[in-house]
């Protein structure tokens, strides 16, 4: 992998928070703190990938990141820039170096438009190649994400799960970004699809140079996929981690309940007892209220009265990666991993 | 396991058909297998393989007017054929001694009622409790299925409920006759993972409470090796293969349920490098289905012999090994070799 040390993305103590009105006079009663003061960079090339469960403000990161919802506060800095603060005409370019790939793609389609107009639009709209060329453009990305050709004039709705996910792909890449969020992008597909979108993606990632943030609840794919992974818990990243091999790595008890409560590959032989999954008690607590300490306080197997109290900072240990031998950072937020 | 066992349910040839716009299209195909009493068996398959409609057609929940099961399917239920069973036998077997839960349990409850009453509700249809008796075996059974909070909850309605604590009502409803057979579809598929743990633990820990069996129907590979005792691969409407759990994973006999296995990613196998191995192509449309086998399209060991005849589902290996579960497999050149049909050389590469 090339993955050169300066960040393409910088990420600093970004807050989300949504208000929530209530009463008569609709004011404003209080807020979900979807993301609550996230940092962290991206490396060129990099894959980082994103974890965590229902409502823990990974989906709300990635838009905020390439700014389809607008920040709180904090900076999110592109190649140097932060674009929080740019206004429409200045945002434009960036917009075309920084794409989206969703979980339902079939509703961020166009339904009434066919596969070929869609491209054009976002081709023209960005002034990717010159007009004339704009169908052999199309063309060259209808094969590159393995679409026969016939593709081009069909509808959205004539196409399977799998192929419209890749229908999004070319969308995404039609502008050249260099980074693209993907969020959930093979969660709603059938197992033998999923690795086929999986497949391509690492192949486009390889051959454009595209950096990628990947979100997923799936932590197998997480750890196949991605050269490092955040673990997010109700708005705060608790765990960053390298992602060469998860199980043995993952201090936070949050991140090593997620991975037990993932079902295993395989049975084992004949005779062996299967592992038991771990089990969380209780349901993830609502961003609405979150508690004041430590976020996972209240489902934590080994959670102490200074966890109610202080929320544990992140500490990072420098550490190497066991697969690519590149040094890494390994950061955690437990006040009972601290040594 | 103890050999010698009777199944509860016996199902034999069960073929189901959909009146659509474009047609009659079998939905599922001369599909036969038993259900033993206190085993998991997993039915898999991807998308349209006919899993979910195997199920609904078990418990008739299949809309009558663009239905046909055959007349010839057979589902037997202690000397009943479901199949063939009219509207009021199916009550007295749905719901009391065969139960079913869904995907999505906002979908089956009802959200203007609060939980109690939906309990209530299958306890009056399903028991002669009086009111209070009601209310007590309802609470019972919210503790039964771990509910927190279970005294509380019976006042709240469905929308008050996280994904997790609705399933656990439903399978609370499902459980409350204490049937003989639970049939889960998808139950963990729309819950996140440290939820599903929750809920496959729940239903292991009922399984051996009440000896009921339970049908998995699930996409999920690893929820299978994780709970199931047996398991049914599907593909297109057919049953492509099916035996113990521990086979199945380490000895698969149709080339795409070893496709299938290996097209996940597994932990700690990173090293290997990132490409996952894939079954190319797409399942076949029920409507233009070929004339051979279902899968031959997407085969990597596909002969002559596989685009001019279907295979049929044949025992294999089972010689010697007396009270055993089954095991079948529909290929004419199973992956082991082992099989009935002529020996014919096999000139796939294996990867």
């Amino acid at each position: 992998m090339s993955s050169d040390d300066r960040p393409i993305v910088r990420v600093r103590d970004l807050i989300k928070h949504f208000p929530v009105r209530g009463g008569v006079l609709n004011r404003i009663v209080g807020n979900v703190h979807a993301v609550n003061g996230v940092s962290f960079d991206i490396r060129r090339g990099e894959v980082l990938g994103v974890v965590g469960e229902s409502g823990c403000g990974k989906s709300t990161l990635g838009k905020v990141l390439i700014r389809l919802t607008e920040p709180t506060s904090g900076t999110v800095e592109y190649g140097g820039t932060d674009i929080t603060r740019l206004g429409h005409a200045e945002m434009l370019p960036f917009r075309r170096r920084m794409q989206i790939i969703f979980q339902d793609p079939y509703s961020s389609l166009n339904p009434r438009l066919t596969v070929r107009k869609l491209l054009r639009e976002v081709v023209r709209l960005h002034g990717v190649v010159p007009d004339d060329h704009a169908d052999d453009y199309i063309t060259e990305l209808i094969a590159k994400v393995g679409l026969r050709q016939d593709a081009a004039d069909k509808f959205p709705h004539e196409f399977s799960g799998g192929q419209r996910q890749r229908i999004g792909i070319a969308r995404a890449l039609a502008v050249k970004p260099e980074f693209i969020v993907a969020d959930e992008p093979v969660s709603a597909l059938d197992v033998s699809i999923q690795a086929q979108v999986l497949n391509l993606l690492m192949d486009l990632k390889d051959e454009f140079g595209l950096t990628l943030m990947f979100i997923s609840h799936d932590l197998k794919v997480v750890e196949h996929f991605c050269d490092r992974v955040l673990v997010m818990y109700l708005g705060h990243v608790v765990e960053e981690v390298p992602c060469d091999d998860l199980l043995l790595r993952v201090k936070h008890p949050y991140s090593k309940a997620l991975l037990g409560a993932n079902p295993i590959d395989e049975p084992p032989p004949k005779g062996s007892p299967r592992r038991t999954l771990t089990v969380l008690k209780g349901d993830v607590p609502s961003p609405f209220n979150p508690p004041k300490g430590c976020p996972f306080v209240g489902r934590c197997p080994i959670a102490m009265p200074r966890c109610q109290a202080e929320r544990p900072p992140l500490v990072p240990r420098p550490t190497t990666n066991a697969l690519t031998g590149h040094p890494a950072t390994h950061t955690t937020s437990c006040w009972a991993v601290e040594d | 396991m103890t050999p010698a066992r009777r199944p509860i349910l016996e199902v034999r040839g069960l073929t189901t058909r959909f009146r659509t716009d474009r047609g009659i299209v079998t939905a599922v195909d001369d599909v036969s297998f038993d259900v033993f009493a206190g085993e998991t068996l997993g039915i898999v398959g991807e998308s349209g393989c006919g899993k979910t409609v195997t199920s609904k057609s078990i418990m008739r929940l299949l809309p009558a007017r663009t239905t046909i099961i055959d007349p010839k399917s057979r589902i037997m239920f202690e000397g009943t054929n479901l199949a063939s069973a009219d509207e009021r036998a199916m009550r007295k077997i749905r719901g009391d001694r065969i139960a079913m839960i869904f995907q999505e349990p906002m979908t089956s409850l009802n959200p203007v009622f609060t939980i109690g009453w939906q309990l209530d509700e299958a306890l009056k249809y399903h028991t002669d409790l009086d009111s209070s008796g009601r209310r007590k075996r309802a609470l019972e059974m919210l503790r039964l299925v771990e509910m927190p909070e279970a005294e509380r909850r019976l006042d709240e309605y469905p929308h008050q409920l996280s994904g997790g604590m609705r399933q656990r009502v439903m399978i609370a409803i499902a459980l409350c006759c204490e049937p003989d057979i639970l049939i889960a579809d998808e139950p963990t598929t729309a819950l996140d993972v440290t939820i599903q743990a929750q809920i496959l633990d729940l239903m292991e820990g009922l399984k051996r409470k009440l000896d009921t069996a339970i049908v998995l129907i699930t996409h999920n590979l690893g929820v299978v090796a994780q709970v199931c005792d047996r398991v049914i691969v599907m593909y297109a409407g057919r049953i492509i293969e099916s035996g113990p759990v521990h086979d199945i994973f380490h000895s698969p006999e149709h080339p795409y349920t070893r496709a299938l296995l290996r097209s996940i990613p597994k932990s700690g196998h990173k090293a290997h490098g990132r490409r996952l191995p894939t079954i190319e192509g797409i399942v076949p449309s029920l409507f233009e289905l070929p004339k051979g086998c279902r899968f031959q399209d997407r085969c990597e060991y596909r002969q002559q012999r596989c685009i001019d005849v279907e295979p049929e589902l044949l025992d294999v290996g089972v010689g010697g090994r007396v009270g055993d579960p089954l095991r079948q497999v529909r290929c004419h050149f199973p992956l082991s070799g082992a099989s009935s049909s002529p020996t014919i050389e096999r000139t796939g590469v294996e990867p």
